[in-house]
């Protein structure tokens, strides 16, 4: 057998160093024991202590209603944004509009969080609202930096799509706004769903800009799960560890399944065409 | 024939496009740029006990309207040796950790964009699935690990390796360890990108034209993945230097980083002027990172 390469071992023990720790989350979650380091018996009692407690639940639900709302307006927005760089040339503000979109990527949440907060305050003093902070402000907040993602995905595949389809469609007299939605949007809607579902991640995620933005009547998972992981290691949060990491690895491997099937679909149209 | 569509597509956006481009670019005024302006104001004021807590800048009486600017939160940063402290340890940790995500990402990139087709799309998925978790969860999955009676520490005591446990947890070290783990596959990704559109006929050369392979890769590949390093870095760079989560939950009374303290300064000590200033100074210290990283962005979405 041939000596693997450096970069081969490199990449093995990367993704082991990737990996181990989740594995050691996962394992922990079926401890009986309430020290969560040392091995007592398999158990599945953290988990129904998970499903009975209250406040959990609740921020479970409170988190996923702020990223669905989230994600979907961040797919609008930064749709927009994506094919309004892409599509429209030159204009006034292109450069101003670029650089909003890249900078969220790598701000500090920090000061996002910080920022977005004394604007609120602010908006409520000269307008009147936000009144009280809460899931709106999180859902404005969060919204706004997932659109910079979205609109990062959704370019890179609007500069791939061939112009020549759209040139087709309004050569055959569909107006501009049918041809997007008729032409357009179909073509790019793996990107549009991948740009979703990485908002709608990235929402569920966020503990930092949320806790500067919200006010006492939403809490959201990542801030119970905070507080209590403060206090040290819990294994109530070994088992929620290992049903968000379960859920994960199975939409991922959905979605790879499919992307599998349409590239393999794919390829025997192509054959198909080149022997017919 | 007709004209070309990016023409047809202006003639009929013209008197609309206006409205199209104002959308995105006016919320993200209202809702990132502007706000940076706020922090800046509120910097140049004072605190007070009020809600909000702090003074007005400008004050509008019967005949007069006066504007009053402080400079004191500023003074008062330079003057406390913390905040200086926990900006050099910000940026100290962050470089530490960037350069460890380099050395490990680049030779798993590098394997990743060599590998037979079939299985990039694989290898792609499982170095970026850690990163659709929860990234809070991971970070607490090291303090189960690094902790005295952690599962380091159990398995080496029970081999007979120590005697007493090795203090890991709330050091610097785990710190460091965290933004790594943490931040990995944002290195990783921009550097595959990169590394799979290298063309393997100018490898193919320099093996021809009798250069090993490791003076290739230093001639070759390293100054063409260029683009690739520098927004790979900057993705760990900047986002760790303000890292919050990771020194709270793994750092130590030793570890002093600046989105911590401004995360006090706000939220327990309740000064907004001081954590506004800390935050415009970092902004600024960041600046020249956040441009750097927009000008290779903007050279990508060209391309």
């Amino acid at each position: 057998m041939r000596k693997p390469s450096f970069t081969t071992v490199m990449l093995i023990l990367g993704l082991l160093f990737l990996y181990l720790p989740m594995l050691v989350l996962v394992f922990y979650s079926f401890n009986s024991s309430r020290l969560v380091t040392v091995w007592a018996g398999f158990s599945g009692r953290w988990y129904i202590e998970l499903f009975r407690d209250q406040q959990i639940l609740n921020a479970v639900w409170t988190s996923l209603r702020i990223a669905f709302f989230s994600a979907s307006m961040a797919v609008c927005l930064g749709t927009l944004a994506a094919f309004v760089m892409v599509r429209f040339g030159r204009f006034r503000g292109k450069t101003a509009l670029s650089s909003m979109v890249t900078a969220p990527l790598v701000m500090p949440e920090v000061i996002t969080g910080l920022s977005l907060l004394l604007l609120f305050v602010h908006m409520a003093q000269l307008i009147g609202w936000p009144a009280d902070r809460g899931m709106a402000t999180i859902w404005i907040a969060h919204t706004t930096f997932c659109s910079a993602y979205v609109a990062v995905v959704v370019s890179s595949r609007l500069r791939e799509v061939d112009l020549s389809l759209e040139e087709a469609a309004m050569d055959l007299g569909a107006p501009p706004v049918k041809t997007f939605f008729q032409i357009t949007l179909p073509v790019i809607a793996p990107a549009l769903a991948a740009g979703w579902l990485l908002a709608f991640t990235l929402s569920l995620d966020d503990l930092v800009i949320a806790s500067f933005v919200s006010g006492p009547g939403a809490t959201t998972l990542p801030m119970v799960v905070f507080s209590s992981v403060r206090l040290g290691v819990s294994p109530k949060i070994n088992a929620l560890a290992t049903l968000i990491i379960l859920t994960v690895s199975l939409a991922t491997f959905l979605a790879w399944y499919f992307m599998r099937r349409s590239e393999a679909k794919r390829r025997i149209a192509m054959r198909m065409q080149q022997e017919g | 024939m007709s004209a070309p569509i990016s023409q047809r597509l202006q003639r009929w956006f013209r008197p609309r496009r206006g409205w199209v481009i104002a959308v995105p670019l006016l919320w993200l005024t209202l809702f990132f740029l502007l706000p940076f302006g706020i922090v800046l104001k509120i910097s140049l004021s004072e605190a007070a006990i009020a809600i909000p807590p702090y003074s007005a800048i400008v004050n509008v009486g019967a005949e007069t309207v006066s504007l009053v600017v402080s400079f004191s939160n500023y003074l008062f940063l330079m003057s406390d040796s913390l905040y200086v402290a926990a900006y050099w340890g910000s940026l100290k940790i962050a470089f530490v950790a960037t350069l460890a995500c380099l050395l490990i990402g680049y030779p798993m990139a590098y394997a990743m964009a060599r590998a037979p087709a079939h299985w990039q799309l694989v290898l792609l998925l499982l170095v970026m699935l850690p990163s659709w978790t929860s990234f809070l969860i991971r970070v607490y999955a090291w303090m189960g690990i690094l902790s005295n009676n952690g599962l380091i520490n159990n398995t080496l005591l029970w081999l007979g390796l120590i005697d007493s446990p090795i203090r890991m947890m709330n050091t610097n070290f785990a710190v460091i360890l965290g933004i790594v783990y943490a931040y990995l596959p944002f290195m990783i990704l921009p550097l595959y990108a990169n590394l799979t559109r290298l063309d393997g006929s100018l490898l193919e050369a320099a093996s021809d034209l009798g250069s090993r392979s490791f003076n290739t890769f230093l001639k070759v590949t390293l100054p063409l993945s260029k683009g690739g390093i520098i927004a790979g870095s900057m993705l760990v760079f900047i986002p760790a230097v303000g890292e919050y989560v990771i020194p709270e939950l793994l750092g130590g009374p030793n570890t002093v980083m600046i989105g911590k303290v401004l995360w006090e300064e706000f939220f327990n000590n309740r000064d907004w002027p001081v954590a506004s200033a800390l935050a415009m100074v970092m902004l600024a210290l960041l600046l020249i990172p956040i441009a750097l990283f927009h000008r290779y962005q903007s050279r990508e979405l060209k391309e």
